[in-house]
């Protein structure tokens, strides 16, 4: 018997991989419908190109904490710290860049400052997920309480050391940086979040933690009765979702040029909201990056558009948020079976 | 014999650690006051508790089911924000039995749409009720506009101005009210305290949060209670926002929004257990009354408004991790590997 191989159209083996997931391919469908609405409602705002660079600014200050929100509820547990973590590392980076650097300094002192203010703001967020982690993994308590708990926590003291006030004029050198665009197109942040989905991706597919982050999430007892070291994982998981939330508090350094403890309230739980609609299952095991990208984008054009009619009020967002996330719960509850997947798969032989 | 037994008891149950951290608490900012038992602060401190309170009734007969409701603050806002504005338009000027039947309408609605999809869908509860408190302010900010109402129906400003008992601090000359929505308070837990121990539908709540599987099988209809549970939360939330807006004396619509994240942590500490099947109503009341002393009484022993947050998340933190300790250590005495 000789096995040839026969050219087939089947979809290229990296995106079929992706659109197994029945949540991405719902989501795939979602934003292409989206995208289609707003170019015949909207042509003037959707072919101008201001309309996408804010999009691209806007999205990764959600959109990082939405990463490190899906690696925690792929664990099975959740983190709603994710924003005070934020506001708290942006508040000491942005009044340690201004002891580092103060108003008129030289730019070189500018560039220290601003490096030095990058690496502390990672450091301090991953303590902060440490913290989260230590809770979780050693003390036991569970995730939903200590995550709120730790989100008051740093909020107040976010709260306590900026007194209540935003934190404004640090060195220009920063935002020259983040505040950058790359080939006068491509925005600074853009940049970041792609190396945060990148590294998201890559652990979850590429290492042998995001294999164990898996497991851990399906069966907590079948993970810890197979040897693995539970504990670390979980420290781990929560640190990397603490510097996940610490450059998003960068970003959002960068779009506003200050930093205030309540920035970004309605982030929470918009991050949940993502994470759900990815695709994950919030009782950990499942779920695929692609689908968190893909709602990152969704949202972010669904708010856009809001933006472009002025007459409908800002205040219908959650509205739609809320809509939409029941919509998406409700089909996925429908279609258990993928039929939708199977419906749109690529013409080509039958698996 | 008994008796040691009996306080072998009491020692293991959490209740009993978080009244002593109110005795504790008590003793401290008394210390440091002179003011904390004064009956001018007690009267003050049942005041502050009653929307709180309501509210602790509601979220904890949902977590023992299992569940967990954000979207009570967002229902009750919309509920008194619907009634209010309805009432203030058509000019109401009669009793206040008219407001009572409209939030508890609304509300029993709202509750029906929560329960309708926990008891169908599979999905954490969590989840869906971010996403039906979502909706709900997103209408109510949206749909209805909402702005505040500065006056509202003379019924409802009057039950929030009659007080059952008016108490004047010596030192200060401050008069404390002692306000007549305590007893709906009052009634409310007495109510639920007797359904949740003493009627199947509480023993039911019980079992579906404990497993919920075996609920079923043991012949609980979950689907109709989970929907009949979240019905009661819904109109016991829209209680709440009815005594919120009548003592406020004008109608805010944001007013109670964000609450929901403080009543879990209140119940939760009081010895609820997240994940269901376990805690008492006296467990949240506690809890709720140890929230409701930190977040009014930090002034009286000089500490600053800014740092309520910081103590609030230490709080949660070290009653947590002391329900947590507690539970490790049970199990491990049951034999169960950790």
């Amino acid at each position: 018997m000789t096995t040839t191989m026969t050219p087939t159209t089947r979809m290229p083996r990296g995106l079929r991989t992706m659109f197994r997931d029945a949540h991405v391919t719902r989501l795939a469908v979602v934003l292409v419908a989206l995208l289609a609405f707003f170019a015949i409602v909207k042509w003037p705002n959707f072919s101008s190109v201001a309309t996408w660079q804010s999009m691209a600014m806007q999205f990764p200050e959600f959109g990082l904490l939405a990463l490190g929100v899906m690696l925690t509820m792929v664990l099975g547990g959740i983190d709603l710290s994710v924003v005070g973590t934020a506001n708290m590392t942006a508040i000491a980076t942005a009044m340690l860049m201004l002891k580092i650097a103060p108003e008129g300094s030289a730019s070189s002192t500018g560039y220290l400052a601003l490096g030095a203010g990058v690496a502390f703001s990672l450091v301090v967020g991953a303590v902060a997920g440490a913290i989260n982690g230590f809770l979780v993994a050693k003390v036991k308590i569970p995730a939903i309480l200590v995550t709120l708990g730790t989100f008051e926590l740093y909020t107040g003291i976010a709260l306590v050391i900026s007194g209540g006030k935003p934190i404004s004029g640090m060195p220009p050198e920063y935002a020259y940086v983040m505040g950058s665009r790359i080939a006068s197109y491509i925005p600074m942040v853009l940049i970041i979040f792609v190396i945060g989905a990148f590294i998201v991706w890559y652990l979850m597919n590429r290492t042998a933690f995001g294999t164990k982050l898996y497991m851990l999430g399906s069966n907590e007892t079948a993970a810890n009765f197979t040897g693995l070291k539970t504990t670390s994982l979980i420290v781990r998981t929560y640190t990397i979702s603490g510097i996940f939330a610490a450059s998003a508090g960068l970003v959002m350094l960068a779009n506003y040029n200050s930093a205030k403890a309540d920035y970004g309230s309605t982030y929470t739980l918009l991050a949940i909201l993502i994470v759900v609609l990815g695709g994950i299952n919030p009782n950990g095991g499942t779920g695929r990056l692609a689908g968190v990208v893909l709602a990152v984008i969704v949202l972010q054009v669904l708010s856009s558009l809001l933006n472009t009619f002025p007459r409908v009020s800002n205040f219908y967002r959650p509205l739609i948020w809320g809509g939409v996330l029941l919509l998406v719960i409700i089909i996925n509850q429908w279609d258990k079976r993928g039929n939708l997947t199977r419906m749109l798969r690529w013409k080509g032989t039958r698996t | 014999m008994k008796a040691r037994a009996a306080l072998q008891k009491v020692l293991r149950q959490n209740e009993f650690y978080i009244l002593l951290v109110i005795i504790l608490l008590a003793i401290v900012i008394q210390a440091r006051s002179g003011l904390f038992f004064s009956l001018d602060n007690i009267v003050a401190l049942a005041g502050a508790m009653v929307v709180p309170g309501i509210f602790a009734v509601g979220t904890y007969m949902v977590l023992v089911s299992g569940g967990i409701d954000v979207s009570f603050p967002a229902l009750a806002s919309l509920a008194v924000y619907a009634t209010t504005r309805m009432l203030v338009d058509w000019g109401w000027e009669g009793g206040l039995w008219l407001p009572l039947v409209l939030v508890i309408g609304i509300s029993a609605v709202l509750g029906a749409f929560n329960g309708a999809f926990t008891a169908t869908i599979a999905v954490p509860v969590l989840i869906i009720t971010l996403g039906t408190s979502n909706v709900f302010s997103g209408f109510m900010q949206g749909a209805l506009s909402s702005v505040q109402i500065p006056s509202i129906p003379p019924a409802m400003a009057e039950f929030g101005r009659a007080s059952l008992l008016v108490t004047e601090n010596p030192r200060t000359g401050h008069l404390s009210s002692l306000p007549l929505s305590f007893l709906v308070l009052v009634v409310i837990v007495a109510a639920a305290f007797v359904v949740m121990k003493y009627t199947t539908f509480g023993r039911s709540i019980y079992a579906i949060g404990g497993d919920e599987s075996s609920a079923a099988r043991a012949g609980v209809n979950v689907k109709r209670t989970k929907f009949a549970l979240y019905i009661i939360a819904g109109v016991l939330a829209g209680i709440a926002g009815l005594v919120r807006t009548s003592m406020m004396g004008q109608m805010h619509p944001t007013n109670l929004l964000g609450m929901e994240l403080m009543v879990i942590a209140a119940v939760v500490l009081g010895g609820t257990a997240i994940t269901g099947g376990r805690g008492t109503l006296t467990g949240a009341m506690l809890g709720t009354l140890l929230i409701v002393i930190v977040q009014n009484s930090m002034i009286l022993v000089g500490v600053p408004t800014i740092w309520q947050r910081v103590a609030l998340g230490v709080l949660i933190i070290a009653g947590t991790a002391v329900s947590a300790v507690q539970m490790t250590r049970a199990r491990k005495r049951q034999g169960a590997i950790v």
